[in-house]
């Protein structure tokens, strides 16, 4: 057996080490669908140990959650819509939550491409929650379509523009867009406690001491498509939703600004040497994705909240979720659409879904929060997958050079 | 931009305008001292009008190079207008009831978590490795605390307990971060809900989502005999929980540690070039390691001034709000070194101290004061205020070769 020649490649061990975008995008090549699906496996896994740890049955645990989101409904053939029936309702409940989640996953899934990390997803959910409620609440009389289409384009707008204050320091000063936008929520939290609270400008003038926002008229409600509007049925905004993963792949795949944010992904000085202003592509990046933040505060003021209350405010999670969303995705439209409607049906499912009879739902909502951080947190290590991967690779090439004749 | 770089390369005049600035500050604070008690002024005119100067002493010093104490007086001016135009619409009363001497103490009870939690960063960031997990290492910290001090009848044994969860936290993020290469920003965001989940979750197991039961042993005040009667002095600090002094001494510590001793010049040089740092012989995972599992016990030694100390012996779902990333902010603000940590935590510590007492008169402007610590590190990273400068490797994995 003949010494097998060193490799022409390098080894990983020698390369300095890659952004995060970078390492991300080839264990992406190298994993394919298999590394979430076992992240997530995984994170289940220790979740129901968790559960079994502290005396309950994972198993039981795991099934009323299951049922609790309605996707049961799915193996009830032939399939009934009405949401009279319990699961067809809860079906409809947690998609109406996977809309949410899509959004505010496409709005850390896209500037993940451009190698910048948002963690301002809650920050600029909250501004358009803000702001589509101001439009909702005022210009009462005017037509419904030209009214919910103010209400969408200003919300979206506004995320765009709280999210473009950090791509904008990102490309101009240099701020760390990490610290900036985490910086950029709390400024949102507390801006929006004031709007709502009491003696803020945007409170409800019926009730003075309950600090809780005024109510969208109907003219600016989104018609609901599934369900009853009276129970909080499924809206339209759900389209909205799946025709932003359209957008998505579309910019990112089949536009010049799309090439660039992921040129600018994969080495900002080599996009900048090829001519792209990497300055300008992060300030875009960055207002895109809060666009697709501001939509989803959008659809949830307009299409079922209608009002939001101070208490809302500092308990809402929905905008951080977005992380675990886009991360377990992959960053990719395909599996953020399928990592929000996992997180949809578990976010669903552990609390107004689940029944109490079954798991207690104090335990099971923290149980989400658990699972988000365990996916989260195994998401970052695709560089080990990566090793391995490439440690087999390496293994392969080697086993071939030696079996062809000298 | 370019502007903006001419006015960084602009030479120092001979005027001095750093003085300028420093005058402007001055008047800042003069423009607010101006509507309160002892002299209490009751138009409008005073505030805005020595407040207006102070802005105008910080733009000139500004466009003349001194950007730092420049963007200083400015702030100074416009708080100062704001809070002075705020009291004069206030009655004297309410005024007395908030601008007390205690209004120290309760600056420090708020400033001693954002401290502790603060140092704990900086340990860490010290050593090259982001810490954006402080809130949940904080979290775990107040439950933990609270728990172990309740089963185990001691507060002393509460905050091993809390020192010892934070620990653990910390221990996950360094093995992701230091073994694993994986990215700690996302490392550290994980544990942010994972330490949610794990703190709800046992919080609704053992305590049936019903509060702490009354009677745990709580951290103990210190009561210094003869300057608990002094006027003004006694409210202030005459009796602080034991937890504020431990944060108040930690800051002079660590600042020795950090930059005085062989440990800390290592623990430095690990996150300034690993690489120079293992030539000479530095084991840089082992000082990582070691600074990252420091920072947990010290953010989680926060967490537990919140639940056994200031808090009395209870626990809520999300105890700790956010502090953990105004700490992150503190330290940032604080220009990664432990005085100027200390200051930001006093500085955002009095601007929550303001925000619960501002609702006597007026309840929404309070709740914008919440909002200042964030704001102004904004401004801060954004570079309008000084240069922030992160150690050079913060954030960066490093491979032994």
């Amino acid at each position: 057996m003949t010494q097998p020649a060193a490799t022409v490649t390098p080894s990983p061990e020698s390369e300095p080490p890659a952004p995060f975008a970078v390492r991300l995008g080839i264990a992406q090549r190298a994993g394919g669908a298999i590394v979430p699906i076992i992240t997530a496996l995984v994170a289940f896994v220790l979740g129901g140990l968790v559960v079994l740890g502290t005396g309950h049955d994972p198993v039981g645990a795991y099934r009323g959650i299951f049922d609790g989101s309605g996707i049961n409904w799915l193996f009830h053939v032939p399939w009934d819509t009405n949401t009279i029936h319990l699961d067809a309702y809860n079906l409809s409940q947690t998609l109406l939550v996977t809309t949410t989640l899509i959004l505010t996953g496409l709005a850390v899934a896209f500037p993940f491409r451009c190698g910048l990390f948002n963690i301002g997803g809650q920050g600029q959910y909250l501004v358009g929650l803000v702001v589509a409620n101001w439009v909702g609440v005022s210009f009462a009389g005017w037509p419904t379509l030209p009214h919910v289409l103010l209400g969408i384009g200003a919300a979206a707008l506004a995320g765009s523009v709280w999210a473009g204050i950090a791509g904008f320091l990102k490309a101009t000063t240099g701020a760390h867009e990490v610290i900036s936008t985490i910086m950029l929520n709390w400024i949102a939290v507390w801006g929006a406690e004031y709007l709502f609270g009491q003696g803020g400008p945007l409170q409800n003038t019926q009730n003075l001491s309950s600090p809780v926002s005024g109510q969208v008229v109907e003219s600016a409600r989104l018609p609901v498509f599934w369900g009853s509007p009276v129970l909080q049925g499924l809206d339209v905004g759900f389209f909205v939703a799946l025709a932003m993963l359209v957008v998505f792949w579309i910019v990112l795949n089949r536009t010049t600004l799309g090439y660039q944010v992921r040129a600018v992904g994969y080495n900002p000085d080599a996009a900048a040497y090829g001519g792209i202003n990497v300055k300008r592509n992060y300030f875009l990046t960055m207002a895109i994705a809060g666009m697709f933040a501001g939509l989803a505060g959008a659809v949830d003021m307009l299409g079922y909240l209608f009002q939001f209350g101070t208490l809302d405010v500092q308990t809402s999670q929905i905008g951080f979720l977005g992380i675990a969303v886009a991360l377990l995705g992959r960053n990719t439209a395909i599996g953020t659409g399928l990592a929000a409607f996992l997180f949809g049906g578990l976010l669903y499912g552990t609390t107004r879904g689940l029944d109490p009879n079954v798991f207690d739902p104090s335990l099971a909502g923290n149980l989400t929060s658990m699972i988000q951080g365990l996916i989260v947190l195994f998401v970052g290590i695709d560089v080990v997958i990566l090793y391995i991967w490439n440690a087999r690779r390496k293994v392969r090439i080697a086993g071939r050079r030696s079996e062809a004749p000298a | 931009m370019t502007n903006l770089a001419a006015r960084l390369e602009a030479p120092r005049r001979a005027l001095s305008p750093g003085r300028i600035a420093a005058a402007g500050i001055v008047l800042g604070v003069a423009a607010f001292w101006s509507t309160i008690p002892p002299f209490t002024a009751r138009t409008v005119v005073s505030p805005l009008l020595i407040g207006i100067l102070a802005v105008a002493a910080g733009v000139w010093a500004i466009s003349r190079g001194r950007r730092r104490v420049g963007w200083g007086a400015v702030a100074s001016g416009a708080l100062g207008i704001g809070l002075g135009i705020l009291a004069t619409r206030s009655s004297t009363g309410n005024l007395d009831t908030v601008f007390r001497a205690d209004l120290i103490a309760s600056m420090l009870v708020f400033a001693t978590p954002l401290t502790f939690g603060a140092l704990g960063g900086m340990v860490s960031e010290r050593s090259g490795i982001v810490n954006v997990g402080l809130e949940g290492m904080m979290l775990m910290g107040a439950f933990w605390g609270v728990y172990v001090a309740d089963k185990g009848g001691s507060w002393v044994l509460g905050l091993l307990g809390a020192m010892l969860a934070g620990a653990l936290m910390a221990l996950v993020h360094a093995i992701f971060a230091v073994h694993l290469r994986s990215d700690q920003i996302v490392s550290g965001m994980a544990l942010n809900f994972l330490a949610l989940g794990i703190t709800g979750y046992f919080f609704a197991q053992l305590y049936h989502e019903q509060n702490i039961p009354a009677g745990v042993s709580t951290i103990p005040n210190v009561a210094i005999p003869g300057v608990k009667n002094w006027t003004f002095v006694g409210p202030a600090i005459g009796n602080l929980n034991l937890l504020i002094w431990i944060a108040i001494l930690l800051v002079p510590v660590s600042y020795f540690v950090l930059f005085k001793t062989a440990i800390g010049l290592r623990l430095r040089a690990c996150g300034e070039h690993p690489r120079a740092a293992d030539t000479v012989g530095i084991n840089v995972y082992a000082m990582r390691y070691g600074a990252v599992i420091v920072s947990g016990m010290l953010a989680a030694l926060g967490g537990a001034f919140l639940s056994i100390g200031f808090g009395g012996g209870s626990f809520t779902e999300n105890m700790t709000e956010g502090r953990g990333f105004i700490a992150l902010a503190a330290m940032i603000f604080g220009n990664w070194r432990p005085f100027g940590a200390f200051g930001a935590a006093l500085l955002f510590g009095f601007s929550t101290a303001l925000a619960y007492r501002l609702p006597t008169y007026s309840g929404s402007a309070a709740t914008l004061f919440q909002a200042l610590p964030y704001v102004l590190t904004l401004i801060a990273v954004a570079g309008l205020i000084g240069r922030t400068v992160p150690p050079a490797a913060d954030g960066k994995p490093y491979r032994k070769q």
